[in-house]
């Protein structure tokens, strides 16, 4: 087999392979694409009339704006905060709306139970369980969505994300990674999980690593709803109206910056150790700008993502719901399974300036960030008495009441955009890199990263109290 | 001025057209460069470096490609 | 004559192909006016003369020598899957490197419809092109279209049509290389021939063969060794 090429009887790919590179030469690729290119322009220029001598004006004149060295980097922070005050302001109002809704339709559905004799743990398990947990994901999520995806859809479509790219190149660059990991960032805002997939478009694989690494990093749809809510009742408390969404937004896009800081600092620290090497391989191309079709990418945006949102609602929050309503009537002795968890987790919470319920919600919700908040209030709903979640200002009353100040909030939001991925991110991760190494890995690092912020930061402010 | 100059990529002042004379990387890098119209003879325009001085921007092939430093630099042709 | 065949969308990356499919099939393949988007197979149906076209969505690629994941599935897919009409999207605006694709396509399979997108764009900037000029120059239907705003696309349907019942027969133009890169190419031919017999074109493999593509014939021995046995 290592001869090189023989006889025809035993030719195999083999034996051909070595025998055509041994009559190559270094360069043929080069002498290839080069006739390629060459017939191109012969069939361009018999066939092609171009009438005007400098095409795209707007391209350039746009580039020089959004590229720019002054107003470049202020731009794409303010495009971010655009994207973000939209959908927070935005999902305001119809939040409350389906809130109300659904308490209204809970109530009926209540006296249904009631009119029918149903046993209590039945009524507990269906409407307090799964029902509140689900419309909890719907009205909590399912708004911010659906403004944000078609808002984004409309940039991206537009064009604007390469620029990004081209403008952040440098700062990757010099962390080890690679410049188009901005590209598989914006997708993670959307899903993190499908924005292991998009790391594809990273040629080299320690850079696609990177990528997949620190994706986490940028808080996806699904940890949204848990930031926006807690940093509306918390961080902007003392404002109201469009100052109110004004202040939230703001604390919205400093967690992004810290989600970008640590996806700095950890890749390079990466490209130091694990990961070692020098960033190869970049070419990114920046398409012209092109109007979106305003309506056809609206519609599709938000219709397929409202549509599965609605169905992973469905299939994660109810079970998980369900299952958080069992462990917390289910006693053994005096004390209910979810408060032994409680309990047990409470110390090492209380450590990360958390408690036991919040790390409970945190691991129940591994298959889908949505259901985190949803878990945590009914596991709080479960130990007083049960309360009507109608809007915020209630919300806000049942963290005080178990011992909730700004730090608690703080860190869970530190916690919520720095934790292990979701479930689905993970499996995504293993078919993507086949190596339960690096997915480990991919688990680990953001979950002592999380404990390390929550934890110092905490430790600090109880010092200094 | 009738003497072609050759100069890198990189060195290249913005606005100026360059024809490639040659390619000094190799694997898929090279590869990918050939694809993407960098190819010996091709002429390609300097259109403008990002707000941190690098990658720049060059127009090749009817179509906008950044390219790092690194790369840049390797790449030789002479002003037209 | 089958009742349901395949048409792959292949092209450059950001030229319209997903915005095409979903144009096609009515689904809602995810568009983005970046180089990327798209980075796995999608599937959709469209009837047409009372037949299914199943419509595969592909990855952006700038050739057929792949560079990154996202090309390889694109590549393997055109190269191995054998779709019965492979339809390369390009361009309008920039076709000089959109056709650097196209030929490579042509090079290794016959069923190609060339489909000029963005024809849109390109009547803005002022840039005609004669579609007629360039049929007869590839040997293969050139048809323009704009996916945006879903013209052309009845033509695109019946030509497709007419390629799957043998009603156009295409006969890409071969494209000629050096002497240099001929000679060689007839050194290695004939024994591609032998050993692959007419499943693939022997030119196109003998031509991989010199340029030396591993990942490709790592594909190839790999699916090869699957059909053998
Ligand atoms: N003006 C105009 N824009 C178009 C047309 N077709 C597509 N576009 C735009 O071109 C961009 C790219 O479209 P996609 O369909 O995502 O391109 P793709 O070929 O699937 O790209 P990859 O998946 O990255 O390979 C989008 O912003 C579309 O809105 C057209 O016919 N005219
Ligand atoms: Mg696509």
């Amino acid at each position: 087999m290592q001869n090189g090429f023989q006889q025809k009887t035993s030719v195999s790919l083999g034996n051909l392979y070595a025998y055509a590179q041994e009559i190559s030469d270094d360069h043929m690729r080069d002498k290839i694409v080069q006739n390629l290119y060459k017939k191109s322009q012969q069939l361009c220029e018999s066939s092609v009339i171009h009438k005007n001598k400098k095409n795209d004006k707007r391209t350039e004149k746009l580039d020089a704006i959004f590229t720019s060295p002054i107003f470049g980097f202020p731009i794409m922070i303010i495009m971010l905060g655009i994207v973000f005050y939209l959908t927070i302001a935005g999902a305001n109002i119809p939040s409350s709306m389906l809130a109300t809704f659904f308490g209204w339709l809970e109530n009926h559905l209540t006296a249904f139970f009631m009119y029918m004799n149903s046993p209590d743990w039945l009524h507990g398990i269906l409407v307090l369980g799964l029902y509140r947990g689900t419309t909890w994901v719907i009205s909590v999520m399912l708004p911010p969505m659906a403004i944000f995806f078609p808002t984004f859809a409309l940039l991206e479509n537009y064009g604007y994300l390469p620029r990004v790219a081209f403008n952040m190149d440098r700062i990757f660059k010099s962390v080890g990674a690679h410049g188009k990991q901005s590209l598989t960032m914006a997708m993670g805002f959307g899903c993190n999980a499908a924005a292991m997939l998009s790391s594809r478009i990273i040629e080299s694989p320690r850079e696609r690593m990177l990528a997949i690494l620190t994706n986490n990093f940028v808080p996806c749809n699904g940890r949204w709803g848990t930031l926006i809510v807690l940093a509306s009742l918390f961080m902007a408390a003392g404002y109201t109206g469009g100052l109110k969404s004004l202040v939230t937004t703001s604390v919205i896009v400093g967690i992004v910056m810290v989600g970008v800081i640590v996806t700095f600092i950890v890749s390079w620290v990466l490209s130091k150790t694990a990961l070692k090497g020098v960033p190869t391989h970049y070419t990114l191309e920046l398409p012209p700008y092109r109007r979106p079709k305003f309506f056809d990418t609206v519609i599709r945006s938000s219709l397929t993502k409202s549509l599965s949102v609605l169905s992973r609602a469905i299939k994660v929050a109810a079970p998980a719901a369900i299952l958080t309503w069992v462990i917390a009537n289910i006693y053994v002795g005096d004390t209910s399974i979810l408060m032994y968890i409680v309990n047990f987790l409470d110390p090492f919470g209380k450590m990360l300036g958390l408690d036991g319920f919040i790390l409970m919600a945190f691991l129940i919700g591994l298959p889908a960030n949505e259901i985190v908040l949803p878990i945590l209030l009914m596991g709080y709903l479960s130990t007083g008495s049960l309360t009507e979640v109608d809007n915020l200002v209630d919300l806000k009353q049942i963290f005080v009441e178990h011992g909730w100040t700004w730090l608690t909030a703080l860190n869970m939001m530190l916690f919520s955009l720095l934790h292990f991925p979701c479930g689905t991110t993970l499996v995504n991760i293993y078919k993507e890199t086949k190596s339960k190494k690096w997915t480990f890995l991919a688990f680990l690092i953001p979950t002592v990263i999380a404990i390390t912020v929550t934890f110092t930061i905490a430790q600090t402010v109880y010092f200094l109290r | 001025m009738d003497e072609a100059k050759v100069i890198k990529l990189y060195d290249a002042k913005i606005g100026s057209f360059i024809r490639i004379t040659s390619i000094d990387l190799e694997g898929v890098m090279r590869r990918r460069l050939l694809d993407l119209g960098f190819v010996r003879g091709a002429v390609v325009e300097v259109i403008r470096r990002s707000p941190l001085g690098d990658p720049m921007a060059f127009r090749v092939s009817q179509t906008t490609i950044a390219l790092r430093k690194e790369e840049s630099q390797r790449i030789e042709g002479e002003l037209v | 004559m089958k009742n349901s065949y395949t048409v792959a969308l292949a092209g450059n990356p950001n030229t319209g192909k997903s915005t095409l499919f979903n144009a096609l099939t009515g689904l809602k393949q995810h568009t983005g006016n970046w180089a990327g988007k798209t980075v796995s197979l999608a599937e959709g149906k469209v009837e047409h003369k009372g037949k299914t076209v199943r419509i595969i969505d592909l990855p952006g690629t700038y050739s057929l020598f792949s560079n990154s994941t996202d090309e390889e599935v694109a590549r393997n897919y055109i190269v191995f899957e054998k779709p019965d009409v492979t339809l390369v999207v390009l361009d309008a605006t920039s076709l000089e490197r959109n056709f650097n694709l196209a030929l490579q396509v042509l090079e290794m399979t016959t069923n190609v419809i060339i489909c000029i997108n963005l024809i849109d764009e390109a009547d803005k900037q002022g840039i005609s092109i004669n579609e007629k000029a360039l049929t007869r120059k590839l040997g293969v239907p050139v048809i323009k279209i704009s996916a945006r705003n879903k013209t052309g696309f009845t033509l695109l349907l019946d030509t497709i049509d007419r390629i799957h019942t043998g009603k156009i027969v295409c006969t890409p133009e071969i494209i000629f290389y050096d002497e240099e890169i001929e000679r060689k190419i007839r050194q290695i031919e004939p024994l591609v021939r032998e050993y692959l017999e007419d499943s693939i074109s022997s030119r196109w493999v003998a031509l991989r063969l010199l340029d030396g593509d591993d990942s490709l014939f790592q594909q190839m021995e790999k699916r090869l060794l699957v059909k053998g046995g």
